[in-house]
């Protein structure tokens, strides 16, 4: 965290100074590392170990938070007769169709309780629930790989009333199914998995759990070291299952808290860039043959909980959208929405470009030439396009690939024979332009612009309002059906100054939405579905209440109250920590003094407290819901997870992710060691299968034939100085300088055996490609004792590409693409290698070295793509 | 800026001193808490337009900045230690880690900058006046009027001034005076994230590292020491002070740093002393042979 955000981590050293201990673990000696309490380096790639280690400490040792978890998780909900654990398949679970690759999770739910499932079975319910006769709703397989994990981002899939065992003794009630499933995860594996010592793991053990229950809480802090794999999700499942024992879920100095990779990475998934959903996480609605808004509704919502509300929030997102033209008569322009046919992730879509389907691209501060899983593919693909337009600063990799890229050099690819037209628009920096960062912790901050951009720099929201007046203009008389959406759009935002720059605040008014008298909305409570009240962005309603920018506000802090309320604004409702009726008993009194955020005033006959309540204001802690209740009503007084369908957290997921209800470990797609907790080595539900490609290759793994040829275990990383693939950071001499290339770190033991000397050069090489590195041989990349033998890793920063002032190799044209299934995220974490001095050769040479090293590992097409 | 309303004292031996009549302005950098960010150093490079000082990777850890310099005048040390530790009961069999999980290994990280020497000798020695004490007790080149004789260089105990080769004047830090006129702290310590760099009236950040001390030392963090805050020593005390974690000479900072004009004054009275000796020698020795002469003969001839 010091490493990569410097800037909030001086609220770690804020913490520290008042007596927090700070326990810090990743493979590498860093920046955090030099000022935690403790270091605990692991083996990349073996988080969930470690994970799996804890809970069942925890659970063994009895150290749980029992009144939080028989009250407030699903511990002592009954599962289905028909589940079976890894436990009892060895390393699978119930319901995987290897033929598909997929799980079918009917039998991972509830006893007694329909429950919808989040993967491509998904259909079959849809037709069954919405009364749909076709059998045929679209290809099985299209629709499985379309991410119907993220469908309830937020939400939680649809359950009716569980049958529960509050004692927690039942055999298949989820505490002990937990219980049994963490067995085998001790502290020997963690040893032998994971290389950290005994007494180590112990010191983390005793560390966490004295600092959670009643009076304190412990946070846990995590980057993309644990989203990149293909078992991504599951590693914060993990986390999400130890912190919901520990009772450190919806209280102060609990929580899970998610760097992103960069500014307001969180407001591009609450206002999404990803494929399969619209703004508030409201899934993108499939190519269902038969789909209308009632029936998606019935088909994506839930009977209980707020989730319940969703009409209410689709609708008033489609007025926002189509305003006047959507009426209850054509359904508010629903079928306006695009309708997803497979899945269109970034990987998928590179794929979609080298088979000729995806014929333009926008590249908006997005350098996948440099920055993206298997960079060669990247490429590769870019140069079979028609139009490539890159937004930036300077003229990165990605747009002067195909004339001074890798490929060229060593003739792969021809500048004469890309047809790939390239438009560069220089983009606005953040100082330029007016707008809003939404961080992790859902806060919105407004920024100002300082100065106007030089040139011809200008906004993205300058960008794609001019490029939609102008696409607008062109189909004003079109009569084709098929451009109404774009024509109906509401798309008259003002404008203002030299460039006729849109007025940003314009957008936040259409993000926090009005009833119909135009007037704003206060929060999302007051969304109708009845076409009353238009609103962008349901979660972000409020962020406009009373027409001030409440995302402005700038009171500090020495002023408030220590939650900062008056500090910018966070979704929902300004409340600063979700899920805090968690922070009161079950009879609303705070669970200490130390600890009180939001409680149950009697006399009042309210929540209330220092935080807004996240519950509904008057519902008393002993309410009881009758039995046809339905929405929010429908959970109980006791129900603090109030977006979930049974009020409660979910240790065990019965449905909603595609690899599983409990987190697993898997070892990576390539890796020099077997999996020692199953015979199943990887995720079995992981994507590989499409993107078999000469140019990514799979690599032999646990010991079979070949997969000594890459020994070492490789991890990417980021630099204080350097920002992501480098756009923002390369260019500019001050932040070059003081990181002037690429490097690998490597430990003394590395060095010595493969004849590495400090700051000579390196090649390192995997299946896909080979790049050189200067070394720093160094102790900050300790060996690892892992199953019997010495485990070296190999530190590669991930900044550099050709272009810029401070250039290097990439160190992701390494990295094979091989993504987990629920979000479609790459492998970029952990991954085997070799590594060998000297430079590596250039030209026609440079493709023969790793097709010598495929040969040598015997690798073919087939390759690593099993279950 | 307003006029120089400070009024430059004279030391005891005649050379430059403060205090003046406002209260000296200097940094306290706490190392135990920097994470090695430099943002200090972007923050020092954009607010002063100091240039690049050139891309090379030097190996020394995360330095590739090695040191100040008339192009760095912000510079943070990186120090990787292998430092021996107990192993206890068991569990460290690898010898990579104690029984409580400490690895042994530690990573210094601390940003250096010009001192600001209550006593300064860059500023005795420069001819043209460019050096100058300001009115927050700080030492500031005046880089119009630097005539780039490079005197000031050899004489900083700390290697800190340097002559910028392009234009062959000297540079370094100026604490911000224009953002302190301007009632601004320091660019530096404005980018501070950890507050490492702390900017204020010098008594109070004395008192600060020293309380900062005791509190690392009840700690358990016994190699805590303060380096250049004490007002007598060789330079008069710094201006910026740090609290350290190890010996000075792991940062690369003298132990013992002393003004290099301090004997100049005794140099000058035993030189004016010689020079008299001589004389008299001379006239003696002029005299000795005249009455030689006078009382017969050539002397020795």
């Amino acid at each position: 965290m010091a490493e990569c955000h410097p800037v909030g981590f001086q609220w770690v050293m804020a913490a520290r100074a008042r007596g927090a201990t700070v326990i810090h673990i990743d493979p590498r000696f860093t920046r955090t590392s030099a000022v935690a309490d403790l270091h605990v380096p692991l083996r990349a790639g073996s988080d969930i170990v470690l994970l799996g280690a804890l809970i069942n400490h925890v659970l063994t040792s009895g150290k749980y938070f029992r009144e939080y978890v028989v009250n407030y998780t699903n511990a002592a909900t009954i599962i289905s007769e028909d589940f079976r654990d890894t436990e009892d398949l060895d390393g699978v679970f119930s319901g995987f169709v290897p033929e598909e690759r997929s799980y079918d999770p009917a039998s991972w739910t509830y006893e007694g309780v329909e429950v919808q499932a989040a993967s491509g079975e998904r259909d079959k319910g849809y037709d069954d629930r919405t009364g749909g006769s076709d059998a045929g709703s679209g290809s099985s397989s299209a629709v499985q790989s379309a991410a119907r994990g993220e469908a309830h981002g937020s939400g939680g899939a649809h359950v009716g009333t569980p049958k529960t065992d509050p004692t927690l003794e039942h055999p298949r009630c989820v505490f002990q199914i937990l219980k049994r499933h963490y067995a085998r995860y001790t502290a020997e594996t963690v040893e032998q998995a994971c290389g950290i010592p005994r007494a180590t793991f112990g010191r983390v053990c005793e560390q966490i759990t004295a600092n959670s229950g009643r009076d304190r809480t412990t946070a846990w802090v995590y980057s993309v070291g644990w989203t990149q794999h293909t078992v991504g999700v599951q590693y914060i499942r993990g986390a999400s299952i130890l912190q919901t024992l520990l009772g450190n879920i919806g209280r102060p100095g609990g929580g899970i808290l998610a760097l992103r990779g960069h500014a307001s990475i969180q407001g591009s998934t609450d206002i999404p860039t990803l494929f399969d959903l619209l703004p508030g996480y409201i899934p993108m609605p499939h190519a269902h043959t038969n789909e209308d808004l009632d029936a998606f509704i019935a088909a994506e919502g839930t009977d209980k909980g707020f989730w319940a509300n969703m009409r209410a929030y689709t609708v008033s997102l489609l007025k926002a959208w189509w305003g006047g033209v959507a009426t209850e008569m054509n359904d508010f322009c629903f079928d306006y929405l695009p309708r997803l046919t497979g899945s269109h992730s970034t990987y998928e879509t590179v794929m979609a470009q080298l088979a000729g389907d995806c014929k333009g691209y926008f590249l908006l501060g997005e350098n996948p030439a440099v920055g993206s899983a298997n960079g060669k593919l990247q490429r590769l693909g870019m140069a079979k396009l028609d139009w490539l337009v890159v937004r930036d600063f300077s003229l990165i990799e990605s747009a002067t690939f195909w004339k001074d890229g890798p490929e060229i050099d060593s003739g792969e690819l021809r500048t004469e024979d890309i047809g790939t037209e390239v438009f560069f628009m220089p983009a606005a920096a953040h100082t330029e332009k007016n707008g809003s960062f939404t961080n992790t912790q859902r806060m919105l901050q407004w920024h100002h612009a300082a100065v106007e951009p030089a040139g011809d720099a200008r906004s993205e929201l300058w960008f794609t309002y001019h490029l939609g007046r102008k696409i607008r203009d062109k189909l004003a008389h079109s009569t084709d059906p098929m451009d109404r959406p774009v024509i109906d759009l509401t798309w008259n935002y003002p404008v203002e100054g030299p460039h006729a720059e849109p007025d940003a605040e314009a957008v936040l008014a259409e993000i926090n939405g009005w009833n119909a008298d135009g007037k704003p909305l206060p929060a999302y409570t007051e969304l109708k579905g009845d076409g009353s009240t238009a609103c962008g962005c349901w979660i972000y309603c409020g962020v406009y209440a009373e027409g001030v920018n409440q995302a402005d506000r700038r009171k500090p802090g020495s002023q408030q109250n220590w939650l900062g309320p008056e500090w910018g604004w966070a979704w929902p409702a300004n409340r600063r920590i979700l899920y805090n009726r968690a922070s009161a008993c079950p009879d609303g009194k705070p669970w200490s003094e130390r600890k009180a955020l939001v409680w149950w005033d009697a006399e009042q006959g309210q929540w209330t407290g220092h935080d807004v309540p996240d519950f509904v204001p008057d519902k008393e802690p002993g309410y009881q819901p009758p039995q046809d209740a339905t929405g929010p009503a429908a959970l109980a007084g006791t129900d603090p997870f109030i977006m979930q369908s049974d009020g409660k957290a979910w240790l065990y997921a019965p449905a909603g992710l595609l690899d599983g209800p409990l987190p697993a470990h898997y070892e990576p797609q390539d890796s020099p060691l077997p999996n020692l907790l199953y015979a199943q080595q990887r995720n079995p539900a992981r994507q590989v299968t499409a993107f078999v490609h000469p140019d990514n290759r799979y690599q032999p793994s646990n010991g079979s034939p070949g997969s000594q040829v890459f020994p070492y275990v490789a991890t990417t990383y980021r630099l204080t100085e350097h920002h992501t693939a480098g756009g923002m950071s390369r260019w500019l001499p001050y932040l070059s300088e003081l990181q002037p290339e690429f490097f690998c770190e490597v430990s003394p033991e590395l060095a010595a055996e493969r004849g590495l000397d400090h700051l000579g050069w390196a090649t390192i090489i995997t299946a896909r490609n080979a790049v050189e590195a200067r070394v720093l041989v160094t102790r900050r990349i300790p060996p690892l004792t892992v199953q019997g033998r010495r485990l070296y890793q190999v530190g590669l920063p991930y900044h550099w590409g050709w272009a810029g002032y401070s250039t290097g190799d990439s160190a992701n044209d390494l990295i094979e693409i091989s993504l987990d299934p629920n979000v479609h995220i790459q492998e970029s974490k952990a991954f085997a290698c070799d590594i060998r001095p000297g430079r590596r050769p250039t030209g026609a040479a440079r493709p023969a070295l790793v097709r010598e090293y495929q040969e040598r590992a015997g690798i073919t097409k087939q390759t690593g793509t099993e279950p | 800026m307003t006029a120089i309303d400070v009024q430059i004292t004279t030391g005891p031996d005649g050379m430059d001193s403060y205090p003046g009549q406002r209260p000296q302005m200097g940094f306290f950098t706490d190392t135990s808490v920097c994470i090695g960010c430099k943002a200090c150093e972007v923050a020092c490079k954009e607010w002063n337009h100091v240039p690049e000082d050139g891309l090379a990777l030097t190996g020394m850890s995360y330095d590739n900045s090695v040191g100040l310099g008339a192009d760095t005048w912000r510079h943070v040390a990186f120090i990787e230690q292998q430092r021996p530790v107990s192993v206890a009961d068991g569990d460290a069999a690898d010898g990579a880690s104690s029984a409580s999980g400490d690895s042994g290994l530690r990573w210094l990280m601390s940003s250096d900058v010009c001192k600001h020497c209550t006593h300064a000798a860059c500023l005795d020695v420069c001819p043209t006046g460019a050096l100058m004490r300001t009115e927050f007790g700080t030492v500031v080149v005046q880089s119009d009027i630097c005539n780039g004789c490079g005197y000031c260089i050899p004489a900083c105990p700390y290697g800190v001034i340097d002559q910028r080769k392009e234009d062959g004047r000297a540079w370094k830090c100026t604490l911000c005076y224009d953002r302190l006129g301007a009632g601004m702290e320091p660019a530096c310590a404005k980018a501070c994230p950890t507050d490492s760099i702390q900017f204020g009236p010098l008594d109070e950040l004395r008192e600060r590292g020293a309380a900062r001390v005791d509190q690392l030392h009840e700690a358990g963090e016994t190699s805590a020491r303060l380096y250049g805050n004490d007002p007598d020593d060789g330079v008069g005390g710094d201006g910026a002070f740090f609290l350290l974690l190890d010996e000075p000479e792991v940062y690369g900072l003298p132990p013992d740093p002393v003004v290099t004009t301090r004997d100049l004054p005794s140099m000058w009275r035993h030189a004016g002393a010689a020079a008299v000796t001589l004389a008299a020698m001379a006239v003696t020795s002029f005299a000795t042979e005249t009455l030689a002469r006078r009382l017969g003969g050539g002397g020795g001839r």
